[in-house]
């Protein structure tokens, strides 16, 4: 491996580690509590929210799978694109209200809010363990992320995978949500320079868009699985499907919502459903990349994963590899630190206080979440480490499925009291099962799964369409004969406050 | 004067339904699925959906002020 790459990654990747530990002095407060620690004292402003959600939901896998997608099988890959705009039309109408809601009543999690709203443990319960399982193998495609890098670095062994990943256990311990807040900023301004160099650089050493989507599509159509620049017709509904699944739980994952949390105020949120599309644009041009990689005639062995990496090597100087690399390596860091801190939260939050010590204090909690963020990493790291690629990658797939399910009764309760808590577990219970089980019958390979010979699209909406079904069904039943549907704790007003008290 | 203002507020949602406009703008592939026209040899399907990151940035800015 070239000297000047491998400093230049060194050199970064040092700078931001001072940073996460260098964390904890900023915006300090004496408070040992849970909304500190788990939220950094609910106080970012739009700015550092946009940099904080920016790094988190546009992770370092996504970056190198998008991509490999676009290489290996064309077309398909742009969902990334429509999944990422309308996300934020959904964030901007929602989320707000959401957010008000957890401000008044001190939520830390999904799982606090349907508990209060419906006065049910066992809805609280199932957004627990939906987001555990859902948080725990997207962790591990992180490290994967960082694996593929180190490889092409020339690192190769699990030796400094292992060293990295203490590193990020030990400032997420420290400092909590802080920690990947302030490297989220280094590494968006890494990211976007990287793909805005890449975006110049590479078409023109390439001859041209025009040139690189001629010899992509003549590649694609030659491969043993035959892919295309153009969607084929059978694969619209599949398209459209992921990309509306894909968005509607994208801000349910647990790491999504810890972000919105932290934000200061309903306005913060709002503004960001404005301006993170500019990820989005970013997302877009990295797909680009693997129609780059076709033309540029990188030789990935059978990895797709390796077609991003290999095309910087080839395309930029030395000095610029190391940047991109290190971009992207930092592109793990943050979401695996906010996805174990927001695991760690529902733990601690939905399973440990409720289950095991009721009465636990804020600053109980906040040191019981500090030690579960630990485990959490180690548990990713013995995922990465011990289990092949593949798996992580079907359980992260089917996470979305999961997450989905929960949506139900969330943005349910945002809105109406009226759908029925027992239908709401019900719903969520045969969503999941579905769901699963369509996932089972293509061998979790997929995400796609066909209702009948024509009609082929994301397994997670045909498990939401019955979920969504059952639900509506039940609680016109049981509103009907009058069961119980638990006491609110929440009033009108807080879902519109603005709250900027604090 | 301060009896109107709940109400206002409430009018002021409807400006919510102009963010439908990007689901179908993008959600329906069959409108966009081409090579033709090309911008600097970039087929439409993919300058088509990355235009629609602006339209939405925008609508969404827009949304944001009027809704106020």
């Amino acid at each position: 491996m070239n000297a000047t790459t491998m400093v230049v990654f060194v050199v970064l990747f040092i700078f931001v580690t001072v940073l996460g530990f260098y964390a904890s002095r900023w915006r300090r407060s004496s408070a040992a509590n849970i909304d500190d620690w788990a939220l950094a004292g609910r106080q970012f402003g739009t700015f550092i929210t946009w940099f904080l959600l920016g790094g988190d939901l546009y992770t370092a896998y996504t970056f190198i799978a998008v991509p490999a997608l676009a290489y290996g099988a064309g077309a398909l890959a742009f969902f990334a694109v429509p999944y990422t705009i309308v996300v934020y039309p959904f964030v901007f109408v929602v989320l707000p209200r959401f957010w008000s809601v957890a401000r008044a009543k001190g939520y830390v999690t999904a799982a606090d809010f349907v508990k209060g709203r419906f006065q049910s443990r066992g809805l609280a319960l199932a957004v627990a363990i939906s987001g555990i399982l859902a948080t725990l193998p997207y962790i591990a495609l992180q490290m994967v992320g960082m694996k593929t890098i180190l490889q092409a670095l020339g690192l190769g062994g699990d030796i400094p995978i292992i060293v990295a990943f203490a590193i990020l256990a030990a400032y997420t311990y420290l400092n909590g949500l802080r920690a990947p807040a302030m490297v989220a900023v280094v590494k968006d301004i890494l990211i976007y320079a990287t793909i805005v160099a890449a975006l110049i650089i590479i078409p023109a050493n390439l001859g041209g868009f025009a040139h690189i989507f001629q010899v992509a599509s003549a590649k694609l159509q030659a491969a043993a699985k035959p892919g295309s620049v153009l969607l084929s017709p059978k694969l619209y509904t599949a398209y459209a499907t992921l990309a509306l699944g894909s968005a509607v739980a994208l801000f349910f994952y647990p790491h999504a919502m810890t972000g919105v949390m932290a934000s200061k105020s309903r306005d913060t949120v709002r503004k960001n459903a404005a301006f993170l599309p500019l990820y989005s644009l970013m997302l877009g041009g990295i797909a680009l990349l693997g129609f780059m990689a076709l033309a540029a005639h990188v030789n990935v062995n059978g990895n797709n994963n390796l077609a991003v990496p290999l095309l910087f090597m080839k395309e930029f100087a030395p000095w610029f590899v190391g940047v991109a690399f290190a971009a992207i390596l930092i592109g793990a860091l943050v979401p695996a630190s906010v996805m174990a801190i927001a695991a760690s939260n529902l733990f601690t939050r939905n399973i440990y206080r409720e289950y095991f010590n009721q009465g636990a204090s804020s600053e109980r909690q906040a040191s019981m979440a500090k030690f579960v963020s630990l485990l959490v990493m180690l548990a990713a790291l013995i995922f990465v480490i011990g289990i092949p690629v593949q798996f992580s990658l079907y359980l992260q797939t089917l996470g979305g499925v999961w997450i989905l399910q929960t949506v139900p009764m969330i943005v349910g309760g945002i809105y109406t009291r009226w759908f029925h808590r027992t239908a709401l577990l019900i719903g969520w219970l045969v969503g999941m099962v579905l769901g699963t089980l369509m996932e089972y019958t293509v061998g979790f390979t997929t995400s796609f799964f066909a209702l009948s010979p024509g009609v082929v699209g994301y397994a997670g909406i045909w498990a939401l369409i019955a979920n969504v079904i059952v639900v509506l069904i039940l609680s016109l039943i049981l509103n009907g004969a009058k069961v119980s549907n638990g006491v609110d704790e929440t009033t009108v007003s807080d879902y519109t406050d603005e709250a900027t008290s604090a | 004067m301060s009896k109107e203002l709940p109400r206002q507020k409430n009018n002021r949602r409807w400006w919510y339904l102009v963010l439908i406009i990007p689901f179908i703008g993008t959600l329906f592939p069959q409108l966009y699925n081409a090579m033709t026209p090309t911008i600097g040899g970039l087929p439409f399907f993919y300058w088509y959906q990355l235009l629609w990151v602006i339209i939405t940035g925008l609508l969404t800015i827009f949304v944001y002020y009027v809704s106020r």
